[in-house]
């Protein structure tokens, strides 16, 4: 069911939330009028008609639903493989491809120069050859492709050729240290700098001054759908692409450049992705591009599809980051001001590592105000494959480094870290982002924590940990509650619009296609839901095909957690233009001698509906439908959207660049082994602010989906590279995600209610994609708190990500060294 | 020729012997149900059910990575996929429980979560017993899943039984339809075996063969490094190597000779019964599709420094019986490994059967794997700890690790420090410095050098603080619970 909440106690909600949610609650009251699609959810996720299962999900759970490598594809397709560069940099001085075209199976070998357009296929900035020509700049780096028979003989084709030494490399020392190269002043991109104030006055007259340093992991995306593609040559100078592909419209510009066609003769399609988290977004097209190549010169379907292997070391991962704060804070622990220094390790090339960066500094204050700051950015170079989108862009690794001052901070204090933290939320008078940006909603965000607070029981449980900790010498345990605030907008501004395609056929089934793409998120759920509603119908009575460049074109990719907010404007922007026609015709067809209002035309329910009570008119869908296109009204109609009021001024690091923000917090609770360093999350309590939730179950989903991999990048999942620059964690039995087992025993999640979004979104929704994943911080502050408890809470070590057993028992050793060289013997039961 | 059953009707194909079940599925059958994730056996994406007949002439189904299982071995067996499922638009319990909990997103990783759900319901139905967090983990630890978080899917386990019981007849009906008879020729690639006089035969003929049981291990030379095998020789259908025999030793021990093709899961309920901790450890070995497969035979041949149960055999002091064309030969597990993958094996000679002796009167075994997930991960650092308390002080200690050098070895100088010697800090604290003599581990993947070291030596200070602990009965915890036994 639906209801509203308070709506007829408007003083009390001025005080109850946030300002802007109630300014946002008044604007919907005269759009609400009982079951309206702007009236509020509030019923539990699972039961909630919201709830509607993904529309994928029979097709999933019985194997019909097709994967690129599942398509069929004519007898004769040919199969690529790869040859990855052996070196992390060098020169390929010699590369002999014509004895491989003649090994088994091998029907096309392209290298560089078999290109007949574009080399450099680099999504924003020049630097990504599609395949070596010279310099070879990471261990994965394609040197040329094969197409044979079969994959198999693919895969052999390579092995044998490199081999047989087809390749001459001269090898050249590699630079792994991206804090070297920093120093050495080796960017992709040049270093930004966001200020407000005199950071160096506030620094020199804070009470304290807080200072440390720390390195934050990278993260394989580990989607388990590898990367793949089928392209299939077209009559004229194209190819269609299927592809798994966060970005269809980026993918058909590079295939067309790469070409040297033009992009009308490209397609590009995708149905789904078998996960995706910011892997598929520019790393998608290379493969895309080079089966294209094949596909055009041999007139063959050509697919792609990456052994596990090639795909860990070929593509880019999350940004290791390094980072470094140095703090003024009063006795208070409240922050003055200060500097941040962030350093992301980018790989070879740019990618999409300034605005990645970008987006760390944005994060580096998370839900805390800075006063008076100044944060510096750089995009440091490495010979390691470029560093890529992967949720949270870059927030994380920028939040970790605040998280990291917390936690000191409460340290040097003497306070609860939960006490610090609250102390340095932003609030009335600190309402301005060190970018300029003012932060709305901040009651909501104390709200949300105080609420939290109360239902995990924090205190109490803080209490008995401690007492805890007092009688156990080798278990610890530890607890640790940290917020997020995440900026929703891409900061490329010009990828903040979307469009959508609408048709009604002529039995009254509707199709909607737009710009974003499905890699399991549930958008094309959400979007299917936002067109049901608009036009009054059953969400079966909605469909959605696939994603096509053909049919909405020049869209930005799905990523940013933007997908429903931009797409469901766009489809609901379609629906109401459509909707107006409808009602237009109907006023002067159907009911022009009734005197009805045109005005009050409603569609519900699967009917047209006029006017009320005795003189209401109803109108079946379907005949409203047949009666249109007898009369030759358009039932077909596209939509747009550009998200207002976003700006930034990269040259003086100021403005707002994001819509809103979205918030939430978690709690976590572990316990460690002090002998071994292993570690087990006890309970995890989460309250999430999706604003008006769209879909419960799918935001539900969402947000324990991305506390779990937060907690995987934080903990378990380690990137390990020899010191040749080989990635030497490339699978699933050396890189670890998360498993079954490490779902938290008592995981409770909420989502915040009774706060819509305090800007116009989709029916006052949040973006709910990225946000949950910084969740999982709690986790590793928890950690934190535990191995503190060593110190007799007078320090929290430095605990570097991954917080593996082993960094966590090194943290463990290095405290019990300087606090209590006899605990050991002391801790005898 | 493969002759078996799949989802209820009779299949026949031809394939080169490194064939994998999911290569045949997926490129000669076009049966795209069953995903690839990693072609390796760690992510179970490629999760199937294959059913052979239980004790009573039904079928009873395991579940099975198709990825590194050999094609070769469906020869007879019931092979059923996500597709064999639903009738119709009738969805079987797992899959209407999956959908009702929104246990999808992505949706590459649910078949092979409904194959893991399927075998579970089986199991219920067979013999239902109460779905407790460590069935469902060990049900569901093979299976990664990179979007939901497992909670809808601890869900949709959980409420199977709410569905109605749509299973498909042939199911059950498969077990009378004997798929047709199947005559392997003298001259296949693909040997299989079924007495240990053929297997003997086998190997006479082939020494140079590859073995395989489980093919947990020898598959992913197939699928990482395109390896191709001339012929192999499938042990798990040898009648001699399933057997597990409970003898008495002349040397007055007792124990059990376990045949080599014996897989994990079978040896489940004799080390639930007589070793605590052993049994503990098959539960963090592999994922339950690594163990309704893997075998202790092939755990020990594949002579891996970082294979789980080679350390508890050394602590055990466990023996071989190793069978070739020129007769069989006994020894003792501590002469088996030579260095980095070499063993005493010789050409033309396999495995037969795996000396467990059998628990002695006050002898405590250890068993604690350090790794950096609980679930479905190798060991970085593995501690087999056995030892009895008499009068107070330490006898017949015997300590082997895993991780700690290229093969699986024992302590020997720490065991010198601990024998005869009451379990107080001063005989751990001499243990620790010899540990540091017995071994000089590597940096890799999974751990840096010192931290094996380190690890490794707390891991005995954790022996002495267990010992301390069950002597004063305290309640206080010296390990977390969940690596606890």
């Amino acid at each position: 069911m639906r209801t509203l909440t308070n709506l007829n106690k408007s003083t009390e909600i001025a005080d109850d939330m946030s300002a802007d949610s109630a300014v946002a609650r008044e604007e919907l009251k005269g759009e609400i009028k009982g079951a309206s699609p702007l009236a509020r959810d509030t019923v539990t996720p699972g039961t909630h008609p919201n709830s509607r299962f993904h529309e994928s999900a029979i097709k999933h759970v019985t194997g019909r639903a097709s994967y690129i490598d599942d398509l069929k594809a004519p007898a004769d397709a040919l199969h690529v493989a790869l040859a990855l560069s052996p070196v992390a940099h060098g020169r390929l001085t010699r590369l002999d491809l014509d004895k491989v075209r003649t090994m088994p199976g091998v029907v096309d070998v392209v290298g560089f120069h078999d290109v007949p357009g574009h080399t450099d296929i680099g999504p924003v900035f020049p630097g990504d050859p599609i395949f070596v020509e010279d310099e070879i700049s990471y261990v994965g780096q394609v040197l040329f492709a094969v197409a044979a028979e079969s994959h198999r003989a693919a895969r052999e084709a390579v092995n044998t050729a490199l081999a047989q030494g087809i390749a001459e490399i001269d090898e050249q020392p590699a630079c792994l240290d991206p804090v070297a190269a920093a120093e050495r002043g080796e960017f992709v991109r040049p270093t930004h700098v966001q200020q407000s104030g005199d950071w160096e006055q506030a620094l020199a007259s804070a009470a304290l001054v807080v200072e440390a340093e720390q390195f934050v992991g990278g993260q394989e995306h580990f989607y388990l759908e590898g990367q793949a593609c089928l392209v299939q040559p077209t009559e004229d100078e194209g190819v269609i692409v299927h592809t798994s592909n966060q970005h269809p419209s980026e993918t058909q510009k590079l295939v067309a450049e790469v070409l040297g066609i033009p992009f009308h003769a490209v397609t590009v399609e995708v149905r789904r992705m078998g996960g995706g988290f910011g892997g598929k977004e520019t790393q998608a097209s290379p493969w895309a591009c080079i089966a294209a190549l094949i596909a055009r010169r041999t007139g063959r379907t050509t697919r792609v599809r990456l052994p596990r292997a090639d795909d860990m070391r070929v593509t880019g991962k999350r940004h290791p980051f390094h980072n470094r704060y140095r703090l003024g804070v009063d006795e208070q622990g409240v922050i003055q001001g200060g500097e941040i220094t962030v350093i992301g390790d980018c790989g070879y090339s740019p990618d999409l590592s300034d605005a990645i960066v970008d987006r760390a500094m944005f994060h580096s204050d998370n839900a805390y105000s800075l006063g008076e700051a100044r944060v510096t950015g750089h995009r440091a170079r490495t010979h390691t494959a470029s560093n890529t989108a992967f949720r949270g862009f870059g927030g994380p690794q920028g939040m970790m480094v605040i998280e990291a001052a917390m936690d000191d901070i409460a340290r040097r204090i003497g306070e609860d870290p939960l006490t610090v933290r609250k102390r340095n939320f932003y609030r009335p008078g600190r309402q301005t982002t060190h970018y300029g940006q003012q932060v709305d909603q901040i009651k909501l965000l104390r709200e949300l924590v105080e609420q939290l607070e109360t239902s995990s029981e924090y205190w109490a449980r803080r209490r008995a940990i401690t007492e805890f900790n007092a009688e156990s010498p080798i278990i610890k345990r530890g607890l640790a509650l940290t917020p997020v605030k995440f900026g929703i907008s891409f900061t490329a501004k010009h990828l903040n619009q979307a469009g959508a395609l609408l048709h009604v056929y002529t039995d009254g089934s509707v199709m909607i296609n737009h710009g974003g793409t499905e890699m399991g998120q549930g958008l094309h759920t959400k979007i299917c839901q936002v067109v049901a509603r608009e036009l009054g119908l059953d969400t079966d009575e909605v469909r959605i095909t696939a994603t096509r460049t053909d049919k909405v074109p020049n869209t930005s990719p799905t990523a940013a957690s933007s997908g429903a907010d931009l797409n469901g404007q766009a489809a609901r922007d379609a629906c109401v233009k459509l909707k107006q026609r409808l009602f237009d015709f109907a006023h002067e067809h159907l009911y022009q001698d009734q005197g009805l209002d045109r005005e009050d035309m409603r569609l519900e329910a699967g009917h047209l509906v006029a006017g009320h009570g005795e003189s209401e008119q109803r109108i079946p869908w379907g005949e409203l439908v047949q009666a249109a296109y007898i009369n030759r009204i358009s039932l077909s109609e596209k939509g747009f959207y550009a998200t207002p009021l976003i700006h930034y001024d990269r040259n003086v690091g100021q403005g707002r660049p994001f819509y809103y923000y979205a918030f939430g917090a978690a709690v976590a609770e572990v316990s460690v082994d002090t002998l071994t360093g292993e570690y087990q999350v006890e309970r995890v309590d989460i309250l999430h602010d999706v604003g008006d939730s769209l879909n419960p179950a799918i935001d539900i989903g969402q947000v324990e989906g991305g506390f779990i991999q937060g907690m995987g990048w934080l903990t378990s999942e380690e990137l390990k590279w020899n010191e040749a620059g080989r990635l030497i964690s490339d699978g699933p039995a050396t890189y670890k995600i998360p498993t079954y087992g490490d779902l938290p025993p008592a995981f409770n999640v909420k989502l915040m209610e009774g706060h819509p979004n305090s800007m116009a979104s989709i029916y006052r929704s949040k973006a709910v994609g990225e946000p949950p994943f910084m969740l999982g911080m709690a986790v590793w502050s928890a950690l934190r708190d535990a191995l503190a408890s060593l110190a007799d809470y007078a320090e929290a070590p430095r605990l570097d990500t991954p917080a593996t057993p082993e960094r966590v028992l090194l943290a463990a050793e290095e405290l019990r060294s300087r606090y209590d060289s006899a605990q050991l013997e002391r801790g005898a039961p | 020729m493969i002759d078996f059953m799949l989802n209820g009707q009779p299949c026949r194909s031809d394939a080169v012997p490194e064939t994998s079940v999911l290569e045949l599925l997926r490129e000669t059958l076009g049966a795209t149900g069953t995903k690839e994730g990693c072609a390796s056996g760690d992510c179970g994406a490629c999760t199937v059910a294959i059913g052979e007949p239980g004790p009573n002439g039904e079928l009873r189904y395991h579940s099975a990575n198709a990825c590194i299982t050999p094609a070769h071995q469906l020869n007879d067996r019931h092979l059923v996929t996500v597709e064999g499922l639903a009738q119709g638009e009738q969805l079987h319990p797992a899959q209407a429980a999956m959908v009702a909990c929104h246990g999808s997103q992505c949706g590459f990783c649910t078949p092979g979560i409904v194959m893991s759900l399927f075998t579970l319901h089986e199991q219920q139905r067979h013999a239902p017993a109460p779905l407790t967090p460590q069935r469902l983990e060990a049900a569901l630890g093979g299976n990664l899943c990179r979007c939901t978080g497992y909670r809808p899917i601890r869900d949709a386990a959980l409420s199977m039984d709410q569905h109605p019981e749509n299973r498909p007849l042939w199911l059950d009906a498969a077990a009378e339809t004997k798929t047709e008879a199947h005559a392997p020729s003298a001259d296949a690639a693909f040997l299989q075996p079924t007495t240990l006089a053929a297997l003997s035969d086998c190997l006479k003929r082939h020494p140079k063969a590859r073995l395989v049981a489980g093919a947990t291990d020898l598959w992913l030379e197939s699928t990482q490094r395109l390896a191709r095998f001339e012929h192999v020789i499938d042990v798990t259908r040898v009648t001699e190597l399933n057997e597990i025999d409970e003898v008495a030793l002349e040397d007055g021990r007792s124990g059990w000779w376990i045949g080599a093709a014996v897989t994990y899961s079978r040896l489940e309920p004799l080390l639930d019964e007589h070793y605590d901790a052993f049994a503990h450890l098959l539960h963090r070995l592999g994922s339950q599709q690594v163990r309704n497969r893997g075998t202790l035979g092939g755990n020990v041949a594949n002579a891996s420094p970082i294979g789980d149960t080679p350390p508890v055999l050394l602590a055990l002091g466990s023996r071989l019986r190793l069978v070739s064309p020129e007769g069989e030969r006994e020894l003792p597990l501590d002469d088996f490994f030579l260095d980095y993958k070499r063993t005493a094996l010789r050409e033309g000679e396999a495995i037969r059967a795996i000396f467990l002796p059998r628990p002695e009167a006050g002898q405590t075994l250890k068993v604690w794997k350090l790794s950096k997930r609980r679930e479905d991960d190798i060991s970085a650092v593995l501690g087999a700890f056995a030892y009895r308390l008499e009068n107070g002080v330490m006898r017949d200690v015997r300590l082997a690790f895993g991780g700690m050098a290229a093969i699986p070895k024992r302590a020997t100088n720490a065991e010198v420090a601990l024998e005869g010697k009451a379990p107080d800090l001063a005989a751990f604290h001499a243990a620790r410095e010899a540990l540091s003599n017995d071994f000089q581990p590597m940096s890799d993947v999974r751990g840096s050098a010192h931290y094996r070291r380190l690890s490794a030596a707390n891991l005995l200070e954790r022996l002495r603080l267990s010992i301390a602990q069950a002597e004063t009965d305290s309640s206080r915890e010296v390990m977390l619970h969940a690596y606890a036994h």
